[in-house]
Formats: structure tokens, sequence, C-alpha cells
């Protein structure tokens, strides 16, 4: 084996390394995945963790996957299935609840229950939203320009940019503006006057990055979660059959179809570079395998500190990815569940059928934003949420292959939980934080104790160890202002390339990041197929 | 789960194929007979009854309550009397429609909206600083309309309704039901709509059936209003406009001179919203007209007749976008449609771009025709297509 050669060689089989794979192979060229696990997809997997329950580990729910990725590669044809998510359901504070469903009408009544005015609000900031993403778009499928170069191709896009901001009109502009710079809670509260709706909706802005709903910055990542509505997907959220697993094995079926070899158990070590060029990679049970052109999807920090020596790299790239942030702040609990929860506030509607319709969305833990900010403040200082937000679904209401008939997985998103704790995360930390979790929708769901059968808590430093995502950051270090676009991952490196040349970079550390979204994955790959196997540095230069 | 009105229990037996639709959240009859044609029928013919409960309702009181509305439509709402009612739309700053609907005054300081859709943050918004109470009365207050030539006769059976004159209210009582009785519909026929408190509706329905049955009353569906308000040339917003708070884009929304409504524009009122854009518009000239569209029969039929087949015609209205086009350019599209059964012509609405609105204009409408499209001939016509003597008199 060690003596084969390929064109390209893809280190990790997440899902951008499987989009970016498939892609290569699709323009041609003989394409090798490395994966470190025994299956696919990075933080998009499907486990049975307990026999006869399986878990979407990690990454659980889908919207942003690139529309012309599924088109492209035709994912439906591999597997691709999104069952819709309906609805969205907070309990409150005062026993009573906010639900958000599918149907608009619906919808808006019960917004109206609380807040008249927030009901019609809702329509108008939908819109805006909508506006917005739609100025997103465009961003996102382009690659980064350099503003600070002057070659005629970063000169050609800044240009191409600065027409499309310009189109966007004063309003919408200035719109786009506030969101790239407010807190989301300030940002919402332009709006809304129903703190629970305000905290529900501000917790997309907390996702995955070490912020509060009061800090600046979170806006942003409250439009990244919009993200995923237009296209003709306005049902935002939902869930593949098989779980998120599914969706890595119907791209990585699609790289096959493509020609694309992809192997699990092969641990890439280093990235090997002879004389500023990348030859191939090293593995960890000694085997070489050469290629003149390497592809990291993995995270900023294993692409330039880990895989490849510093020596051969820029001072200042290796300064920025040094300086860039991870901090996972998320943890994940996957419950088995002998039945279903019954949550008090839906309980006492004696409504049954609508208990089994909420039990097919979301259950959002997100009662106030000062619930969301208390939440922030311990991990602020240190520690895990003593009552975290958390998005609870249960993927087995929607998708009855998840468990075994009439049993139930439920999947807890938890944040937050720093990488950093106090004292450090051991085994007993772990499980106080499962436990504090459990607690948490206790005080919800009083039966959910005695319905537990299996319990998998995951910490940051878990996800890290398991998935290889540094310090357990969902995106592969934070969706934050300065490490968006022509900053993500560094200033001058956004483009995908490396200054080392054939070597490249794929993963959600490079625009646009973040989700299962594969916009990444591919725009690499169309970078690499279009311009050869060479570098080409800061417009031209580099190495 | 979709809402019922406060009809239901009356209406939902009545509907004999389960064919009902949305409206603002409800659910709603379309036809209660398999075929609306009966129902039609009673509308020009005798007398409707039609549950217009969905419509939302605003109760504004309080001494800024004309002065609040007054600053937020078209019409001049100082002059109207107690007890008249205005048929106005409102607009945005840049004066594009917002919603439209009627304002009944109810007393000295007490008004009633009602609306296509939601507007109380508007209203909300408009009445900053404003002594005035704004209240939401959509789901207390049940709504009906009794519509056709035998409609006063009817309602003169149960109540005194001999001299209420068009667009005027009166408060009455139906067999000691305190009711709303405004002659005013979406029919463009002798009509009324009668505003009740959803706690007594059933008696009120019972109370106007049993009186209207010496005079062939037909309860009448969305279906048989729709053929109605497109003969009446009445817009409906979401199919022949779309609210400037949810068009999407610039070319969505429209200005109360595009869609037909110059005649609500008062030119001599104080400010309201809107009304610098309005009149700058006015001044140049707007750039679309809102028109009715009569399609040649014979075109028709001789594009049915290429396929062998006589000509198809839609039996209920529809709602949709069809191209209108003039020497070979698109000079517009059609947004409502259907056979008048009365007028024995197939009527469309449609929006047309300026210099195209003279009635008489020749244009040509895109339509299926056996599974191929095809321009036929049509005619440029002035709105309303239907409009009988009796429904002022």
């Amino acid at each position: 084996m060690s003596g084969a050669r390929y064109d390209a060689i893809i280190v990790g089989g997440g899902h951008n390394g499987l989009v970016c794979a498939a892609y290569v192979a699709r323009a041609g060229r003989k394409t090798l995945v490395l994966e470190r696990r025994p299956l696919v997809g990075g933080a998009a997997v499907t486990e049975e963790i307990f026999p006869g329950f399986k878990f979407s580990v990690f990454s659980y729910v889908v919207s942003l996957l690139r529309p012309e990725i599924i088109r492209e590669l035709e994912l439906p044809r591999h597997g691709l299935q999104i069952l819709p998510l309906e609805s969205t359901v907070t309990p409150l504070d005062d026993g009573d609840y906010l639900a958000g469903w599918a149907d608009p009408d619906e919808t808006r009544r019960e917004l109206a229950r609380h807040s008249p005015r927030d009901a019609e609000t809702a329509v108008l900031f939908g819109r805006l939203m909508h506006h917005m993403a739609m100025a997103v778009k465009p961003i996102l499928g382009m690659v980064p320009p350099d503003p600070s170069s002057l070659a005629p191709s970063d000169l050609r896009a800044m240009l191409r940019l600065g027409r499309h901001m310009r189109g966007l009109g004063a309003e919408r502009f200035h719109a786009l503006f506030k969101l790239m710079t407010m807190s989301s809670a300030d940002y919402l509260d332009e709006w809304y006057e129903f703190d629970p709706l305000k905290a529900t909706k501000s917790a997309s802005g907390i996702i995955g990055t070490f912020l509060g709903p009061r800090s600046p910055g979170s806006a942003y990542v409250l439009l990244h979660h919009y993200m995923g509505e237009i296209d003709g997907a306005f049902r935002a959220w939902g869930f593949q059959r098989g779980g998120t697993g599914a969706i890595s094995e119907a791209i990585a079926s699609a790289a096959r179809a493509h020609g694309a070899e992809v192997r699990t158990d092969a641990t890439v070590t280093r990235v090997l570079v002879r004389d500023g060029r990348v030859t191939g990679v090293a593995l960890d049970n000694g085997d070489e395998i050469s290629a003149p052109v390497v592809v990291s999807s993995l995270d900023p920090r294993r692409t330039f500190l880990e895989l490849v020596e510093r020596r051969d790299l820029p001072d200042d790239l290796v300064t920025g990815v040094e300086r860039y942030k991870f901090r996972g702040s998320s943890g994940k609990v996957n419950l088995a569940l002998s039945g279903l929860p019954r949550f008090t506030c839906l309980e006492r509607t004696r409504d049954e059928a609508l208990m089994i319709r909420a039990a097919r969305g979301a259950v959002s833990i997100s009662p106030s934003v000062a619930y969301l900010e208390r939440a922030y403040d311990d991990a602020k200082y240190g520690d895990f949420s003593r009552h975290p937000y958390m998005d609870i679904v249960i993927p087995s209401m929607i998708d009855p292959g998840m468990a075994p008939p009439g049993k139930h997985v439920m999947s807890v998103f938890v944040q937050y939980a720093p990488y950093h704790l106090n004292g450090g995360w051991n085994g007993e930390r772990r499980e106080a934080f499962g436990d504090a979790v459990v607690d948490t929708i206790a005080r919800y769901a009083p039966n959910i104790r005695s319905l537990i059968v299996g319990r998998q808590v995951l910490t940051p430093p878990d996800i890290e160890r398991i998935t290889g995502l540094s310090e357990g950051n969902i995106f592969q270090g934070e969706l934050a202002l300065h490490q968006l676009f022509f900053l993500r991952p560094a200033a001058h490196w956004a483009k995908y390339r490396t200054p080392i040349r054939g070597y490249w970079q794929c993963g959600a550390g490079t625009h646009p990041g973040g989700g299962i979204m594969g916009a990444s994955g591919r725009l690499a790959a169309l970078e690499i197929a279009g311009r050869g196997t060479g570098n080409a540095g800061r417009g031209g230069g580099g190495g | 789960m979709l809402k019922s009105t406060p009809f239901h229990p009356r209406t939902a037996p009545l509907v004999r194929a389960q064919t009902w639709r949305r409206w603002a959240g409800h659910q709603v009859a379309s036809a209660y007979e398999p075929h609306p044609d009966r129902e039609y029928a009673a509308i020009r013919n005798a007398a409707a009854l039609i549950d217009v409960s969905p419509l939302y309702k605003y109760r504004i009181a309080g001494r800024d309550a004309s002065r609040l509305l007054d600053r937020m439509v078209t019409r001049n709402v100082r002059a109207c009397a107690v007890g008249q009612v205005l048929y106005t739309p409102w607009c945005d700053a840049r004066g594009k429609v917002i919603d439209d609907g009627t304002i009944s005054r109810l007393g000295d300081e007490t008004f009633r909206l009602t609306s296509a859709e939601p507007n109380l943050r508007w209203l909300s918004m408009n009445a900053v600083g404003m002594d005035v109470s704004i209240e939401e009365v959509s789901e207390r207050t049940a709504a009906l309309a009794l519509q056709g030539p035998s409609a006063r006769t009817i309602l003169q059976s149960v109540a005194d309704v001999a001299s209420l004159k068009y667009f005027r209210l009166v408060q009455t009582t139906i067999r000691d039901i305190p009711v709303t009785i405004s002659r005013t519909g979406y029919t463009g026929d002798l009509g009324y709509e009668l505003w009740v408190d959803a706690a007594r509706a059933v008696p009120l329905w019972d109370a106007v059936i049993a009186a209207g049955e010496p005079h062939g009353i037909t309860p009448a569906g969305i279906w048989a209003l729709d053929l109605a308000r497109i003969e009446a040339g009445l817009i409906m917003l979401d199919v022949d406009y779309y609210s400037s708070h949810h068009a999407l884009i610039d070319d969505q929304t429209s200005s109360p001179l595009e869609i037909n409504l110059a005649w609500t524009v008062s030119a001599n009122k104080g400010p309201y919203n809107g009304r610098r854009a309005i009149r700058a518009e006015a001044a140049r000239g707007p750039a679309w007209g809102f028109v009715g569209v009569d399609v040649d029969w014979s075109s028709l039929e001789r594009a049915y007749a290429e396929r062998g087949l006589p000509p198809q015609l839609p039996a209920i209205a529809w709602r949709g976008s069809a191209p209108l086009f003039r020497d070979g350019a698109q000079i517009g599209y059609a947004t409502s449609g259907c056979w008048s059964p009365l007028l024995k012509k197939y009527l469309a609405l449609a929006h047309v771009k300026a210099p195209h609105f003279a009635a008489g204009t020749s244009a040509q409408i895109e339509l299926t025709v056996e599974h191929r499209r095809r321009r036929i001939d049509a005619t440029i016509a002035k709105l309303p297509f239907f409009d009988p003597a009796r429904k002022r008199a």
C-alpha cells in the first residue's frame, strides 16, 4: 500500500473532507481520504452507544448543508433524506410554555398569547433575516479576497463585493452592520418585547461560541444559523434519517462513486514536505503515501502546528494560528430512554396530541435572557453552567429506527461547558456536569430520571479526544467576526492555500465554516481542481 | 391547528363536501355544496349569508382615536361622521400599501378598524404619544355578511334598516341580540355586514336564517364570494397585491394609485403616512395601474377549437399570475380571474404598466389551453365590471 500513488490525499474524513474529496475526485484526480477513526463523519457520525440506541453523537441537526453540494454530488441518490423538525418549545418559569410551530398561523397565535406585538413583529423580523441571509449568501459561496492585496483577482473580488454591498441599499447595509457588531440580545431587544422569545432566539447566537447573549458579536452567529432558511428550505432545521452519520455516509458514497478511495483506521501523523513542497503523508503505522496534493480538513491548529513543521511556515501565520480562538464552550449529553419524557408545561394543557407534536420538535431550555447570561457567567469564570442552555431533541420521535420500539433517544446540546475548566476535567467532573444537565431537565420534565437507561456525557475534552476538534470547538474555531471571511483562519491565508506548495486546507476553520455546511470543502476543492497542484501564496509569491 | 369561527356549530354541518379553506388562521367553508353555483347565484339573485369572522378587527377609542386613524390612512377620517363607514388603504412612509379595510365610526371617540392582516403593531407604533386605546377584538367579534338583492327585505323583517344608506351603520338589536349593522360588503351588491359579540353568534345566525328562509337566503362560501368580488373589481391582499410589510422586493409593493384606489386618497386632509410619496407619485403619474381584463370569447374559442375542444372555463376563480402582452411585449400581469356566470364573460383583474391603462386598450392574456400556453385576445376594461344601482339605492 505504501507504494501507491495518488493525485490528492485528504486528511480527515469529516463532512468537509469528504465533500472536498468528492469534488477533487469528480475533477478526475485519484483521491484518497484518510480517517483516523473506524468510521467516517468526524463530528457528523451516528453510533450505537447503547445496544439498540443510535445517536447522532455530536452534530445532531442539519440545515446549512449547501444546496449546490446536494445537487452537484446528487446526495439524495446516495442516501440523503432530511426529515422536518416540526417545532420548538421553550418551557417558561411560570409553568407555561412558548412554542414555535411549523404552521405560521399557529405560531402567530401562540406568540400572540404572550405578546400580540411580537406576534406581528416576527413576520417583519423574519423578512429582515431573509434579507440579511440573502446579503450574506454570495459571500458564503466566494473564496475570500485579501483586502490588503493588490493582485488583480483580489481587487476584482473586492470590487464585486463592494458592488454587492452597495446593492443592498442603505437600510439593509446598516442592518447588516449592526448584525455584525451587536450582541444578539441587544439586536433582538430592538424588535421583540417578550423575554423568553428573545432568549430562545438569542440562543442561536451563542451556540458553539464562548459568548453570552449580551456579548457583542453574538448577533452574527444568530445570522449564521438563519442562513439555512433560504434556498427554499424555509423549514430551517431537520433531521437526517439515520442520524447525521448518514449524511457523512452519503457524501462518502458520492465521493466513492467519483472514484475516491476512503480509508478508515488510518491516522496521519505528519504531512511530508520537501523544499517547501508537499510530497505526501506519514501514517502512525509507519506507512508513507505520496501525493503532490495534500488537503487537511482538520482545524487550523492541527493543520499548521501539528501536521507540519513550524519552520516551514512564515512567523505571522504561526502567530495567527496560535492566536486563533477555539475555546470549546459546549457539551453533549446523549440519553437512552425507556419512554417519552413528559414536560410539565405541556402536560398541564392535558392535550395529548400537543405533547406528541411537541416531542417531534426541539425543546429549548432558555426561559430568559438572564438565565442564558447567568449560564455564561458560570463559564466565564471557569465553571460549567449549573443551569445550562440546552437544545433538546428526541430523534426517535421522527426517525423510529434510532431506538428500539417504544423507546427513545434524547440528544441534549449543552452550553456552557468550558474547555478550560477550573481544576480541569476528569471523570468525576464529567459526571457532575451530566448530573447538572439531568437535574435541569428534571426541573421541566420530572419523569426523566426514571426513564434513563443509558447516559453518555461528552465534555469539550471528550469531543476533542474523539473527533480531534481542538479544544472541542464544534466550528473548528469560534465564529467571531475577527475569525471570519478573509481572517479565517488567518490573514492572507483564507484562500484554502498554505505557504507549502501543494498543501491545502478545507475544514470548517476556513471560510465560511461551521455547521454541516460543506462549503469549505467544496470551495477548497474548486480552488485545488482549478489551479492544479501549485500554491499561490500571497498573491503568487509565498512559500 | 386552524381555528374555527363562532358560527362553526351552524356552518360545519352544512359543508357537504368537506370543502374548507384557510383564511387568517381560521377554517371557513369554500362552499357548502360541492359546487358554488347556487351560492353565487344567491348573491346576485336573492341573498347569501357569508361568515366573514376571520377578518381582523380592532377597537380604537379615546380622545385621539380619530387623530390616530387620520394620520394612518389615506382617507379623511376627521370628516367621517358618527355612523359612517370608510373603506381605505393605509401606507408606509414610502406611500406603499400595507393593508386595506374599513373604518366604522361607532361613536365620537370610538372606531372599529377591520383589516386582512394583523395590524396591532402598526397601530401601536403610530399611536405613540397619543391618548388612545387600541384593542384587538378579532376573536370577540363575529361577523356575517348578508349580500344580495333581497338582503334589505330580509333584514327589515328583524331590524329597522330601511333608511340605512350605503356605507352607514346602525347599532340595533335582532331578536334582542345587540348587533351593529353596516351597509357594506365585498360583493359589489346590495348588502349588509352584521357585527356581533362572538358569544351571541349562533343565535344571530339562526335569527337571520329564519328571517331569510322565505326569501331564499343561502349560506355561501368563499368561492362564491370570490366570483362576486372579481365582478365588483374589489382587490384582495396577498392575491392582487402584497403588503409592503411583507414584500421581499420593491416590485412586490404597490401604492394606492397603482391598485385603483386613487379615489381613497384625500386631497384635503392633514399629514398622513405616505402623503409626500403619494403626492409626488400623483404629480409624475403612477407607473402601474390596476384594471379589468375582458377576455375575448372568440379568441378563446379559437384557441380551444384548434385542439378540437370547446372553451374550458374555470369553475371557480383562479388566483395566480397570468402575463399580459401588447404588441408582443409584456405590459403587466393578471392576478385573479374567473368566468362571470352573470355577465357571461371571462374576467380578470390585472396590474398594467403605464400607459396601457385606458379602457378599450387591446391586449393579450397568456392562458393555458389544453397544456399549451396561448396568448388570447383581451380588452382592458374599467373596474368594476358589475355595479348595480341597488348597491347604493
